[in-house]
């Protein structure tokens, strides 16, 4: 029980990741590599700040900013520049790489016996089970401010970004500011899940990054399928089920692990898995048709 | 109410593929003035309206509108004074968002999108108002998709959306291009009553020359990037339609 809990709060830390994959992939059809380097950046300035001992909100504070600025960065390089989004973000993460080194001193930071946003509050001494209304707490406010932000005017206007630039445009709208605005949200997000991860599994480190855009990717996918399925279009309910998404697909990696899978082979696995989802409503799909 | 003068665009310049699609351009429309702009394909009629819109910048000569020199501003700068609705219905509204949310965006073209849900029951009622006049029915489906309605019905609201902020000058290009006769003739007969209501200063083009006879104060020919004829007022009303035929034959 205590590993499926364990999975279930690796999935709540990765929600920030879904959520800034699902602004950027979704509503700006911006494929956002530099993921990868902020959500890094977000974990090794937490694991930095914690063990010089500053409060953990401050962590969480610079996380955030950074997380924006890395984004912002890469907007500007694909808009001003003209440069393919993919290439912008592939460049920027790969900056980032020496950069949390830099920030970090050293490539791993453990953090043992730190103050951190899991002890803020205690609700119960298990510390998992507190973590977990901890977790429910932030993850409930991530949702509720972007799914505010999503439907005020200047939401509607990120959404319309990516759905019809030409439209956009014609009404007054710069979209160039406006998708350099949205890949500094979402960046600022998957560095939020960086402050918790890092915190939640103890230590920081240079390599915790790699790939990590995929489990964003995947857990969209997920709650994409949940979202056709169930027919919503109420940006609370997508949203949820794009979070919902990020703890299934941690929940099935740890459902593959206990199966007996080499812990070797995870990667591999998780690239299998994000595969299928990807697949599996054209494969069905194809069926239909035929 | 718009100013063109001396106003060129060319494509690749310098290269083996240079295109000069308007070339020492010279027009004025006066307000409410409606405009109608026929030609053959490749005679910079689009070049022309792009950079009336401001999605082209001209290479040379300046573009002046309501007596402001505006010939560096960009598209999303200009929509302060100016109206759009496309070639392609897909274009001119986003076809994930719902009627409502398209119609908010139509009513903050003049002014900042900022933090606050104006998507009101108060604002409903108006966006029901203003969409019933069409008679189509959509009134009482404004939570869906736009994506899931027709060209024709998107072309139409389209329309509409463009008086729900203060508007000066509508750019109609080829709007019934891509529709059916009947929805075409009730998009055309929908931007004509706006115009008059609305007082507005338009510009359409259009290659259905039926159209182009019957609609505007005012005609013009275009080709290889210059205006060939330009009629206004009497004179447009005293041409027939097989004058405007034997230009193209």
């Amino acid at each position: 029980m205590e590993f499926y809990l364990t999975a279930l709060l690796q999935g709540l830390c990765f929600a920030g990741i879904a959520v800034g994959i699902y602004i950027s992939m979704k509503i700006f059809n911006i494929p956002d590599i530099t993921t990868d380097g902020s959500y890094t950046l977000g974990g090794m300035l937490t694991g930095t700040l914690l063990t010089h001992a500053f409060p953990w909100y401050l962590g969480g504070a610079a996380a955030i900013l950074a997380g924006a600025i890395a984004g912002a960065i890469t907007g500007v390089i694909h808009t001003k520049l003209k440069i393919h989004a993919l290439l912008a973000g592939i460049l920027v993460s790969t900056a980032l790489y020496s950069i949390n080194i830099i920030v970090a001193g050293r490539s791993n930071l453990p953090l043992i016996n730190l103050s951190s946003v899991f002890s803020m509050v205690t609700f119960t001494n298990d510390f998992n089970l507190n973590s977990l209304f901890i977790l429910l707490l932030l993850v409930g406010a991530v949702i509720a401010i972007t799914g505010y932000l999503l439907k005020t005017d200047f939401g509607i206007a990120m959404r319309a970004t990516g759905n019809s630039e030409t439209m956009i445009r014609a009404l007054g709208v710069n979209t160039d500011r406006m998708k350099i605005i949205g890949l500094a949200i979402a960046n600022s997000l998957t560095a939020l899940s960086g402050f918790l991860m890092t915190q939640q599994q103890g230590y920081a480190d240079i390599s915790m990054g790699i790939g990590i855009v995929i489990i964003g990717l995947g857990s969209v996918i997920i709650g994409d399928t949940l979202i056709n399925r169930f027919n919503v279009t109420s940006v609370w309910k997508t949203l949820i089920l794009v979070v919902a998404g990020a703890v299934v697909f941690q929940l099935l990696l740890a459902v593959t692990l206990s199966l007996g899978v080499n812990a070797n082979l995870l990667k591999l696995v998780t690239a299998v898995l994000v595969l299928l989802f990807v697949s599996l409503p054209r494969l069905t799909l194809s069926r239909q048709n035929d | 109410m718009i100013k063109l003068s001396n106003i060129s665009k060319t494509f690749n310049a310098g290269k083996p593929n240079e295109v000069k699609a308007v070339q020492n351009l010279n027009l004025e429309i006066a307000p409410q003035d409606y405009l109608v702009i026929v030609g053959a394909n490749g005679s910079g009629k689009s070049t022309l309206l792009n950079l009336v819109a401001g999605s082209l910048l001209p290479s040379a000569g300046t573009i002046d509108i309501d007596g402001q020199l505006v010939t560096s501003f960009k598209d999303f700068e200009r929509s302060k004074w100016i109206a759009r609705v496309f070639q392609n219905p897909l274009s001119g509204t986003a076809p994930d968002l719902s009627i409502l949310d398209n119609f908010r965006l139509a009513a903050l073209r003049t002014k900042n999108k900022v933090l606050r849900i104006g998507t009101t029951n108060q604002f409903k009622a108006d966006v029901k108002d203003k969409v019933a006049l069409l008679g189509m029915g959509l009134e009482n489906k404004l939570d869906q998709d736009m994506g899931t309605l027709s060209g024709g019905q998107r072309q139409a609201l389209t329309l509409i959306m463009s008086v729900m902020d203060e508007c000066k000058i509508l750019l109609l290009d080829e709007p019934t291009a891509a529709l059916d006769p009947r929805s075409a003739d009730l998009v055309m007969k929908t931007a004509d009553r706006l115009i008059k209501d609305f007082k507005l200063t338009a510009i359409l083009i259009t290659h259905n020359l039926k159209d182009a006879h019957f609609y505007g104060n005012r005609l013009v020919l275009m080709g290889e990037g210059q205006i060939f004829k330009d009629f206004s007022c009497e004179s447009k009303l005293s041409l027939t339609q097989n004058d405007l035929f034997s230009w193209f034959s």
